[in-house]
């Protein structure tokens, strides 16, 4: 409609999903800004300057051609794979639970890169398989593999949501890859079987306290239900309206631990009340809406897988995160998309945002060629 | 198959192949389980935040305001002139409440550290923390001053279970000299928690009376508490006030007790262990109830620590134990005006006499008067002022023990009043029905003339021996009062013809101002007279010892009791000292507090005098006792359980019965003591020996 006085490059953006998005980094900052005690220090500024940088980022993978993405997939999921080992010895070498990698100017944790890579690569291998062999062992076998051998290295380290998220995107994208159906059934109904059986050997402690604190977490009001307690304490006497800007008293009272990382969305819903957890919501509904648009528009098998498995990963954070925070879920140390304070979890997001706008941009090349 | 996936492998054209179909659908499923989870999210929020929102609401306010109680100011206890005996004063204090501590050994280690605490205040504050019971603060220091108290304010988030308070703190002016009287205060037990279930009782600096007036008035001096309503953070530091309730402070009791005189009496009773009532014998308001030695309340409220346990248990005077309410004496002499009271009732003639000549022959026993010399002819009054024993031996056993027993119970004796105390024990007036209901044998005569002299089964403690004064002072059944304020309603007669009185009163004047025993208690007033009567109660037989010298708990017990002017009888006082060698230990404290009572600068040049001597006032001499215990014992002295600490509290009293057995002669003791001309004692002439311990079946 504007083509004429808007330039190509800014007009073809994806702004149906942009602009709510830079809404919900916007309250995200405003959060921040009130966790912080009403300062931009130490965490809004950084929140939306990461996020301008790795909007460029994402606007850059946008960019990149379909090939360059199938021929990067094996290099870069391998890259990450010996990175998770590196972590994994330097962790044994120096003792006790080792997630980051120390590069010098950026810490960094490859689990969280795994995400992304899982997808992008089983996207790749099921596009190479023959169709023929979707539904025999070759379709089942490397694919397990692929995601197995991060996801052990991930439980080691130990981080159990990690390891989940990793799991969640790849087999999500196994299943759009259209596995049989009932191999998903059996599986699932062997991990009904399995799960009590590893919650008891598996598990490590505190992971298992943690389960059984979400399931009953008055048991526990001052220990580890502590956290889900006070959660749902700072979300309900929030009401529809929130307490106002600037008034959380959890929050600013320390009572809701990790304010600004895990639990952002309790400080939000405390002061902002149902309307911002609705905002919060819609925005996540449009974005995950968008990227299963996306996919669903794709042009070709590795496209669409990708692009939904990308969203999956998304959606993965948001759906444990809130509910956690809401004291559905077990407490997991996962952030909440765009809001969360954190560097490593807006860069995994906005790698999976960039891929899903490449993809975007490939659906629009080819409408527009043919 | 085959067919369909070859078709699949040339994506362009193939738009409805199976994993593009699959795909899609797939794609769809995803979708809408993605919307199912949004919207249950969603519901989860509006159920959360719109449903469930009072109770969040509430729940968030009370993690935020920390509601903490300010703990009474207590009521004053006052004097009948309203001169505080029991106040409070501004005080800083530090507690810990041992629950919420998470390091308890470090936090502790870090007070005493900050407050510079003696090792004994350390061991002490361990031992309240041993006895504790998690939610009941605990008291570290109070009376800190501001260094120290802030310098534990400011170490407050590194010391949780630390709780500092600017408060008050319960203060007794003349400390020692009220303590039977007022009792003291202290944190409340486990027990006092379960009975009561206040609140208040677990606010740290909240103390409650646990003795004497202090526990019997509590409710009234209670109060009501304050509330402060505070922002606190999950760590529990303070962000800001929000509002503060003043707290009531609790109600003032009056007391009848004379502040000065209370005091005086107390000093004047020295080393010994002695009890000093003294009593308006008009009202019956009692002046002063003085029981020495004593402890010293406000050292108190913090708790008994060992070393002071040590003190109190290591010292024969006992003074854990309320004497005037709970000693029991035998009441020697001092019987002897309502025994010839009742002599006078039952018809005797005061003129008729008998002749004293050292002692007298009952059955087959000579009973011996106190003056083996003999008085000579004695009637009545000489009977009375020479305290001679064989003019009551004798008439004694024409008018019988009933007369004698009910004229004792008519003045007071072997009674307990109503009055706001703890306890009183009763004593025994011995009778012939009591004898046979209490140790199922008959009456006997040698118990007659045993009773006469005040030996053997009678007991009695200093309040009834001064209600006893007052009765025969005002001829009126007085009631004692401690509480001010009361009608003075007219009292009662007792029922004793007024010339009966009189005479015994004049015989009691006689006593001190004529020919008496005691011509060294008179005042040194030309115009104001004592009228008393003295008392020394043998403790042993004189086999073991002569009851002047020797092992202090084988003296004789000194009484005396005494009103003043003898003419116009104003004031009424007894006193007992206990174990004081006889009844030269008690008439000069009666007389002293009688003369600061008319004079105080008489009265108290005579007390300065006497403090020199003894080395300082009673809380002085308590003081260094103190010094030279801590400097001797240090951290040392034993443990004390609470089940000893409630048994000696609580069970410092004397049993009811005589400490020896009376089944044979017992011979008065000589008095007075201040006869410089009088000789030694003979040595025993009791036929059979008094065994101290044990009773022999006759």
């Amino acid at each position: 409609m504007s083509r004429s006085i808007v330039p190509e490059a800014i007009s073809r953006q994806p702004w149906q999903m942009l602009i709510p998005l830079c809404g919900l980094v916007g309250l995200g900052a405003a959060v921040l800004y009130s966790a912080a005690g009403g300062s931009l220090q130490p965490y809004a500024l950084s929140h939306v300057v990461r996020f301008c940088v790795f909007l460029v980022m994402a606007i850059v993978i946008s960019r990149m051609s379909r090939n360059l993405f199938r021929m990067a997939a094996y290099p870069v999921y391998g890259g990450i794979l010996v990175l998770l080992v590196l972590v994994e010895l330097i962790g044994a070498v120096g003792g006790g639970s080792q997630r980051w990698l120390n590069l010098g100017f950026m810490s960094l944790q490859p689990s969280e890169l795994m995400k992304p890579a899982i997808v992008l690569v089983l996207a790749r291998f099921y596009e190479t398989l023959p169709h023929a062999m979707t539904a025999s062992w070759r379709g089942l076998v490397p694919a397990g593999v692929l995601i197995g051998v991060p996801a052990l290295f991930v439980l080691i380290q130990p981080d159990l949501g990690t390891a989940t998220a990793v799991c969640f995107g790849g087999v999500v994208t196994m299943f759009l890859a259209g596995l049989p159906l009932w191999w998903f059934v059996s599986a699932g109904s062997a991990l009904l079987i399995f799960a009590p059986i590893a919650f008891f050997t598996l598990l490590h402690d505190y992971q298992r306290n943690r389960v059984l604190v979400f399931l009953d977490p008055e048991g526990d009001p001052l220990g580890t239900g502590y956290h889900i307690t006070q959660s749902k304490i700072a979300i309900g006497s929030g009401g529809i309206f929130g307490k106002g800007f600037g008034n959380g008293t959890q929050s600013h009272l320390q009572y809701l631990p990790e304010p600004h990382t895990d639990f952002v969305f309790a400080t939000m819903s405390e002061e902002w009340g149902l309307m911002g957890g609705l905002f919060v919501l819609f925005v996540f509904t449009v974005v995950i809406g968008w990227g299963m648009g996306v996919a669903r528009r794709a042009p070709d098998r590795f496209s669409g897988l990708l692009a939904a498995g990308m969203t999956a990963t998304m959606f993965f954070y948001v759906m444990i995160n809130l509910m956690m925070v809401m004291g559905l879920a077990p407490v997991v140390g996962i952030p909440l998309p765009f809001m969360s304070h954190g560097g490593t979890s807006m860069l995994t997001n906005m790698i999976c945002l960039g891929t899903i706008m490449a993809v975007n941009r490939w659906n629009q090349g080819r409408g527009s060629f043919s | 198959m085959k067919f369909s996936f070859r078709r699949l492998i040339r994506p362009p054209h193939v738009t409805t192949g199976t994993l593009r179909n699959s795909f899609d659908r797939r794609t769809i499923v995803v979708g809408a389980i993605q919307g199912g989870i949004g919207c249950l999210l969603a519901s989860r929020m509006t159920y959360l935040s719109v449903f469930e929102n009072e109770k969040y609401k509430l729940k968030a306010e009370s993690n935020r305001v920390n509601l903490s109680l300010i703990p009474p100011r207590r009521g004053w206890i006052l004097d009948r002139h309203g001169q505080p005996l029991a106040s409070n004063r501004a005080d800083f204090r530090v507690d810990v409440i041992p629950e919420r501590m998470t390091d308890p050994d470090r936090t502790i280690a870090e007070l005493g550290k900050l407050l510079s605490l003696s090792p004994i205040a350390m061991q002490d504050l361990q031992d309240k923390l041993d006895r504790s019971h998690g939610f009941a603060p605990v008291e570290v220091a109070s009376r800190l001053d501001w260094e120290r108290f802030a310098s534990v304010s400011v170490r407050l988030p590194d010391l949780p279970g630390v709780v500092t308070q600017r408060g008050y703190s319960r203060f007794y002016p003349t400390g020692p000299s009220v303590g039977h009287l007022i009792g003291y205060v202290g944190a409340a037990s486990a027990e006092e928690y379960e009975k009561d279930h206040d609140p208040v009782l677990l606010t740290p600096g909240y103390k409650l009376g646990k003795d004497a007036l202090e526990k019997f008035y509590e409710k009234d001096l209670r109060g009501t508490p304050g509330a402060r309503r505070v922002e606190v953070t999950a760590s529990g530091r303070i962000v800001r006030d929000l509002d503060t309730r003043e707290d009531v402070p609790g109600k003032t009791v009056k007391l009848t007790i004379d502040a000065a005189i209370q005091d005086y009496a107390a000093r004047r009773i020295g080393p010994e262990s002695a009890a000093v009532v003294v009593m308006d014998c008009q009202t019956g308001d009692i002046l002063a109830m003085a029981s020495m030695p004593s402890f010293d309340p406000n050292s108190f409220s913090d708790g008994i620590g060992r070393l002071e346990w040590k003190m109190l248990s290591d010292d024969d005077h006992v003074p854990l134990r309320n004497k005037v309410l709970r000693g029991l004496y035998p009441p020697g002499s001092t019987v002897k005006p309502l025994v010839a009271l009742s002599f006078l009732e039952a018809g005797l003639d005061p003129n008729e006499s008998v002749y004293c000549g050292g002692g007298l022959r009952v059955g087959n026993r000579v009973f011996h008067c106190w003056q083996r010399r003999g008085h000579g002819q004695v009637n009545m009054a000489k009977g009375i002022y020479q305290s001679c024993d064989v003019y009551f031996y004798h008439f004694a056993q024409r008018i019988g023990m009933d007369p004698i027993a009910a004229m004792a119970k008519r003045l007071g004796l072997g009674q307990d009043f109503p009055l706001p105390v703890a306890g009183q024990s009763y004593g025994t007036v011995p009778s012939p029905a009591w004898k046979l209901k209490k140790y199922d044998k008959p009456w006997q005569t040698f118990d007659t003339v045993n009773a006469t002299i005040g030996q053997g089964y009678f007991l009695v403690n200093p309040l009834q021996q001064a209600i006893q004064a007052s009765r025969i002072a005002s001829g009126r059944i007085i009631m004692p009062k401690l509480i001010h304020g009361h009608e003075h309603e007219p009292q009662a007669s007792l029922g004793v013809p007024e010339e009966h009185l009189a005479y015994i009163r004049q015989a009691m004047s006689d006593v001190a101002n004529g020919p008496g025993s005691a011509p060294h208690s008179r005042l040194p007033f030309p115009d104001i007279k004592l009228a008393g009567k003295t008392g020394t109660a043998q403790v042993v037989g004189l086999n073991v010892g002569n009851g002047k010298g020797g092992l202090w708990k084988h003296r004789d017990h000194g009484h005396f009791i005494c009103f003043a002017p003898a003419d116009n009888p104003r004031y009424a006082c007894s006193v007992v000292v206990e174990h004081g060698g006889g009844s030269g230990a008690a008439y000069p404290i009666a007389r002293d507090v009688l003369t600061y009572m008319f004079d105080k600068e008489k009265g108290m040049e005579a007390l300065t005098e006497l403090e020199k001597k003894w080395g300082g006032t009673a809380k002085e001499r308590l003081d260094a006792r103190f010094r030279a215990y801590s400097a001797q014992y240090g951290v040392g002295a034993p443990k004390v359980s609470p089940e000893e600490e409630r048994r000696k509290l609580q069970g410092a009293e004397q049993p009811d019965e005589p400490r020896q057995p009376i089944n044979e002669a017992q011979s008065p003791a000589p008095e007075p003591a201040d006869d410089t001309d009088r000789p030694a004692p003979p040595p025993s002439p009791a036929p059979t020996p008094t065994p101290t311990t044990g009773g022999t079946p006759q």
